[in-house]
């Protein structure tokens, strides 16, 4: 426990007056959650309250259904053939599992940036203009706000704005990567979903993105799945711990915000693998 | 530490590397030859008279109008048959039955030789149908030897757009149309391109299926119900009935000389739109 505690305060997370818990309100809300993948049972009886405004960290050994549970939110399961939920979670208050939840909707809202950046062949204009024309932009004048304005939240303005003809798939790594957040951005959603978005990058550009992650939290609420505990530490508000169970189901075994359960984790098994991820 | 000599993988590949080259070599001689012979036939009165006397004199005009106009209506019906369904398979359905009934019934389509589309077209459209000997027929016949191999290569290209493309598109707020439309389709199109190639390529070298068919007058053809002659029907006919090889290897080569300016025309299509794409 005494390397966290050093790791908490190297981080100045401590002192952060974030860290108090956050999100009055919840943004998200899930309630008996269970997926499953045809006859596999992936998750069981998740619930949980996602604060709004602030970054939450689902945290767990490989396997153990952490994307998983990233996808509920905005329905990205619903693409795999025998995917079945149980349960429901709440986007503001309203169901989004059920008949007449309008998908494409709660995805305009609900956005998500993937592990390795996923920018299609083309331009880097035209891969930020893609979520906006797809939901029916069509005015140049407008298409162009809405560019400048996602790279600048990203702070790749003033390095792109003279290159947006140039194909995205040109970039660096890390630029890409921002520009995949940014076109996430582009479609003002209100929830943004991270799956292990800075493991292909290197340190400098993961230092970019978590600022950026830091930043957006004030406006956005956003949702991590990181394999990096310091991460975890450095940039959530809440933290999910996963873990299978002797079913081998994926349980939610302790949710707390970051410093108390880095710090005082109230499960063993918590403890145990946070100990054991720091090294 | 010395290399051990890989004597067995050398043989191999030496074999494989021998019939690579002896596959080529045939191909290459048999253009080569062709061409030799053909190329110097070719001229703007061979290009744009109607044969005469049975094709001994005149040029192909007519049979050059009829190949092109019995290929464009084949490929305009098989091509939205065809695609429409690859789509369906691929996007639409899960496994089950009525994918595998679909899928074997274009395979066994696949597998029947050309005569007997032939046939079932001069039974079903000039006879029953009472469309005659004519381009319409012929195209129709052409449509349905083609629908297999444009339903195949277009199921195979849409399946390998990778799933991340879609996953991409939905979590940005695209509907299943927009995803398949705007996604899916501008990144399988070189695929079902290339499907569409062979198959225009099949149609243009076709004989007996549209000698069934469309016939083998040698007037030019004024619209879709008429009779014609296709280029391929002609040269069999030229050279099988010793009318006139000179023109028949003529013939040949503008045959061999169309199919490439196709494939030429349709990969730079193919190449302007995924610039375009967006
Ligand atoms: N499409 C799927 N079909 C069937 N099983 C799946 C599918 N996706 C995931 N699983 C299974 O569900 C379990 C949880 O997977 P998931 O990818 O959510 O874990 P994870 O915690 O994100 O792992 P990692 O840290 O390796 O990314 C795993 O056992 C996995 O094999
Ligand atoms: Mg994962």
């Amino acid at each position: 426990m005494l390397k966290y505690s050093v790791a908490l305060r190297r981080q100045g997370v401590g002192e952060n007056k974030r860290v108090e818990a956050p999100g009055q309100k919840a943004k998200l809300k899930t309630e008996s959650v269970d997926l499953f993948y045809g006859s596999y049972h992936a998750l069981r009886d998740i619930t949980m309250d996602i604060p709004a405004c602030a970054i939450t960290a689902i945290i767990g050994p490989s396997g153990c259904g952490k994307s998983s549970l990233l996808r509920l939110f905005n329905r990205a399961n619903d693409l795999i053939p025998g995917a079945r939920v149980e349960g429901q979670i709440y986007l503001d208050g309203e169901p989004i599992y059920g008949n007449a939840t309008d998908v494409v909707l709660l995805r305009r809202r609900v956005g998500m940036v993937f592990q390795k950046p996923n920018l299609f062949p083309m331009s880097i204009y035209d891969n930020l203009a893609m979520g906006p024309r797809r939901h029916g932009i069509r005015r140049r004048a407008q298409l162009d706000e809405i560019a400048e304005r996602s790279l600048r939240q990203v702070a790749l303005w003033d390095e792109l704005k003279d290159q947006l003809k140039k194909p995205g798939q040109e970039l660096p790594v890390g630029q890409q990567q921002r520009l995949c957040i940014a076109r996430a951005l582009a479609i003002q959603p209100e929830v943004i979903l991270m799956d292990e978005s800075c493991s292909a990058l290197d340190p400098a550009s993961t230092m970019k993105v978590e600022e950026l992650m830091e930043e957006l939290a004030q406006q956005y609420t956003i949702m991590i799945v990181t394999h990096n505990m310091e991460q975890a530490v450095r940039v959530s508000d809440m933290a999910a711990f996963m873990m299978i169970d002797e079913d081998k189901v994926g349980r939610l075994v302790e949710y707390a915000p970051t410093v108390e359960m880095f710090s005082r984790p109230a499960d063993k098994r918590t403890e145990d693998y946070i100990t054991g991820r720091f090294g | 530490m010395r290399k051990k000599p890989r004597v067995g993988e050398k043989v191999v590949v030496g074999i494989i590397w021998t019939a690579a080259v002896l596959v080529l070599a045939v191909l290459a001689a048999i253009i080569v030859y062709i061409l030799v012979k053909g190329l110097p036939q070719l001229s703007w009165e061979f290009l744009t008279q109607i044969p005469r006397n049975m094709g001994r004199a005149g040029g192909i005009s007519s049979t050059i109008v009829g190949t092109l106009l019995v290929t464009a209506v084949a490929i305009v019906i098989a091509v939205p048959f065809g695609v429409g369904t690859a789509f369906y398979l691929a996007e639409y359905t899960k496994e089950g039955i009525i994918t595998r009934i679909i899928r074997f019934s274009a395979e066994s389509l696949a597998g029947i030789p050309s005569i007997v589309y032939g046939l079932f077209g001069f039974i079903f459209f000039v006879i029953t149908l009472k469309m005659g000997y004519s381009v319409l027929s012929g195209g129709l016949t052409l449509a349905i030897m083609i629908l297999p191999t444009i339903i195949r290569t277009a199921e195979e290209a849409i399946r390998t757009v990778p799933n991340s493309y879609r996953e991409t598109s939905y979590s940005l707020g695209a509907t299943k149309w927009q995803t398949i439309i705007k996604t899916v389709f501008p990144s399988s199109l070189p695929g079902i391109v290339n499907g569409i190639i062979l198959s225009v390529g099949r149609c243009v070298a076709e004989t007996a299926a549209v000698m069934l068919t469309a016939g083998s007058i040698l007037r030019m053809p004024k619209s879709l119900g008429d009779s014609s002659r296709t280029m391929a029907v002609h040269f069999f006919i030229l050279a099988s009935e010793d009318i006139s090889m000179e023109k028949a290897y003529g013939t040949a080569a503008l045959l061999i000389l169309l199919i490439f300016l196709i494939n030429v025309v349709a990969n730079i299509l193919v190449n302007r739109f995924a610039a375009k794409r967006r």
